[in-house]
């Protein structure tokens, strides 16, 4: 079932375009990740969901509530911890969740058991007496989300939640983002590429304010399969196996690596074509008598694509990507719909 | 909003602000009060509320400058926004626990006829009405305050502009007097005001075309008006001021009159102010 359904997102400040044209939905049950070096607009995108800014165009819909029309009950739905947790220093950890709760209007008779819930599931039991302004980075970014969790809203949005953190206090919080899974929607926030690839079902990765991909991390890998390399370590005759994998037609661009041992070969090559050129270049080996030591493939990681997709480049070359990666992922689609058809 | 309010009202009764605003207005109360109603025995205290009204050109600011500024500057203003709460509600929350704040000190204040009764006839009716008049009075300088705190970031230019207009309402009626009754003089300062608005607006909506459009009607406008029937302008600008005079409305009430008028003109600028307040909160969103 659809939760949220961005339309055309439009945001200017004054001449800058922070948002352009954004469009997306988002689906109950899954955690979604906004990927994006600074600036690409993940945090403006995530305060015009939730209402805290005014889109220049376009429309928001959580759960069939437009934010601006009817923002009382679209806000009701929403939990959001922004990039900088909004805190009341002086108050003790009970005192600011109790004002939490209250702002969200849970019935008092529920009050006190959720508080307790939630303190238990965010593990910050041991400070709940103390003032905020005493608390650690780790802590306070911990009272924060339970903050957002506080009411069970459907859709939760966290704005680079593990930003500050130190390595122990990532997993925690990432497990337990993956712990909200079972009852909640999840929208995160990350330019880390390791913490999206973990956590999310789906990575929506933005650059100047734009979509230029979206699908799930591994349908994302697949994605770039036109770009694989085979690298390969052939024992033999230097210029026979040059000549050999040369008449191979598939074989767009053949690349020699330096090798240590003399009598060994070592190559690069590349295939643009969907097709798997191992079983070719292995007979062809094969027939020429040269005995192939290493073959392995490399798809480009989440890593490239995104540095592939986000990179500043000209906007014709960068919308030419963009297409790129939207016709492959059409092709695909297309390609499992005849399979599926095939199926039946 | 009562969310908002308790938690408002709690701030400041656990923090210094609340009673540093308590105790100053009952500090310069007391010294009147004891120069005037007891070393002098002046049956009055009325008069007493109307010789320290300049304490709320210092208290104001001091209660106000955080009240919109703090949550901005601390992004806390995020978590109310993005609350199932509408804005009028934070606002109005926010102002009713300023306003109780205030109460606490006034309610003190009015033990102090009961003091004065011990020692001889006085009039409870103009005290409570002069007491009643301080009441408005402060509310209405505070949703002046609240609305300026709304319009910065900073809590130092908060106060300060706080002041410097809640200062300006102080000595409106020495402003008006500089000018004379004459017609002319009234045009002149309208077509002056009416440039002014024109800057104004063009520094909000950045459309030259337009704040000249409205600049030059406006000026011509005057212009027919004074040429067809100058009488209008006499005297005009000082009604005008008038308009600003804030503790004039509040002479009455001083002098133990039940003013309705005065009841009704402290409570638009209140709501005023709060709808101004608001919409400077919502205005903030489209930016």
């Amino acid at each position: 079932m659809r939760l949220l359904e961005v339309r055309n997102l439009v945001k200017k400040y004054g001449n800058h375009l922070a948002v352009d044209n954004l469009s997306f939905q988002i689906e109950k049950g899954k955690i979604y990740g906004f990927l994006g070096p600074n600036g690409a607009g993940k945090s403006t995108t995530m305060n015009i969901i939730t209402g805290y800014i005014a889109s220049t165009e376009g429309e928001v819909i959580i759960d069939g509530h437009n934010i601006l029309e009817e923002p009382e009950k679209a806000k009701k739905c929403i939990g959001y911890l922004p990039e900088q947790p909004p805190l009341y220093f002086d108050m003790t950890v009970l005192e600011y969740l109790k004002f939490a709760a209250e702002l969200k209007k849970i019935p008092k008779e529920k009050r006190d058991s959720m508080m307790e819930e939630v303190m238990e599931l965010v593990k910050i039991q041991d400070v709940k007496g103390r003032l905020i302004k005493n608390l650690s980075k780790g802590y306070r970014q911990r009272v924060g989300l339970a903050q957002a969790i506080l009411g069970y809203p459907e859709l939760i949005i966290l704005d680079e939640p593990t930003v500050g953190l130190d390595p122990k206090q990532i997993i925690e919080i990432r497990d337990l983002i993956k712990g909200l899974k079972e009852k909640h929607t999840v929208i995160l926030s990350s330019h880390i590429l390791s913490e999206v690839s973990a956590v999310c079902d789906y990575v929506l990765i933005l650059s100047h304010g734009k979509l230029v991909a979206g699908d799930t991390p591994e349908n994302l890998s697949k994605l770039a399969y036109g770009e694989k390399t085979l690298s390969l370590e052939i024992k033999g005759e230097r210029e026979k196996i040059l000549s050999a994998v040369g008449s191979l037609e598939t074989v767009e661009k053949t690349e020699e690596v330096p090798s240590e041992t003399e009598s060994v070969v070592s190559l690069k090559l590349t295939s643009s074509e969907d097709q798997d050129i191992r079983e070719e270049v292995f007979y062809k080996m094969a027939e020429i008598k040269c005995p192939i030591l290493r073959m392995d493939m490399t798809r480009l990681s989440l890593e490239d694509i995104f540095l592939e997709l986000t990179e500043d480049k000209e906007p014709e070359v960068q919308e030419k990507k963009r297409k790129f990666f939207m016709n492959r992922k059409e092709k695909k689609e297309n390609k499992e719909e005849e399979n599926n058809a095939g199926d039946l | 909003m009562p969310a908002i309010y308790k938690k408002e009202l709690k701030g400041y009764l656990t923090s210094m602000l609340g009673y540093l605003f308590i105790f100053f207005i009952l500090l310069l109360a007391g010294i009147y009060f004891t120069a005037y109603n007891l070393v002098s025995a002046y049956p009055k205290f009325e008069a007493v509320l109307s010789a320290v009204t300049f304490v709320f050109l210092v208290a104001v600011p001091i209660l106000t400058m955080k009240i919109m500024a703090e949550e901005r500057k601390q992004k806390t203003d995020q978590m109310l926004l993005t609350a199932p709460v509408s804005v009028g509600s934070i606002v109005w929350g926010k102002y009713l626990a300023l306003i109780t704040v205030y109460l606490i000190s006034v309610l003190i204040l009015s033990f102090y006829p009961l003091i004065m009764s011990k020692y001889g006839d006085i009039s409870y009716a103009t005290a409570y009405t002069g007491i009643l008049g301080f009441y408005l009075l402060g509310c209405a300088y505070l949703a002046i305050g609240v609305f300026l705190s709304s319009v910065t970031e900073s809590q130092v230019i908060a106060a300060v502009l706080t002041f410097v207009v809640l200062f300006l309402f102080y000595v409106m009626d020495g402003i008006s007097s500089f000018f004379s009754q004459k017609a002319f003089v009234s045009f002149l300062a309208f077509s002056v005001l009416l440039i002014a608005a024109a800057f104004i607006i063009y520094g909000m909506i950045k459309n030259g075309f337009l704040a000249v459009t409205i600049g030059l009607i406006g000026e011509v406008v005057l212009l027919c008006i004074y040429f067809v029937k100058s009488s209008i302008f006499e005297g005009a600008i000082q009604s005008f001021l008038s308009i600003f005079d804030i503790n004039s409305h509040y002479s009455n009430f001083s002098n133990g009159i039940l003013d309705i008028t005065g009841i009704i003109y402290f409570v638009s600028i209140i709501l005023i102010c709060i709808f101004l307040t608001i919409q400077s909160v919502v205005k903030r969103r489209w930016n």
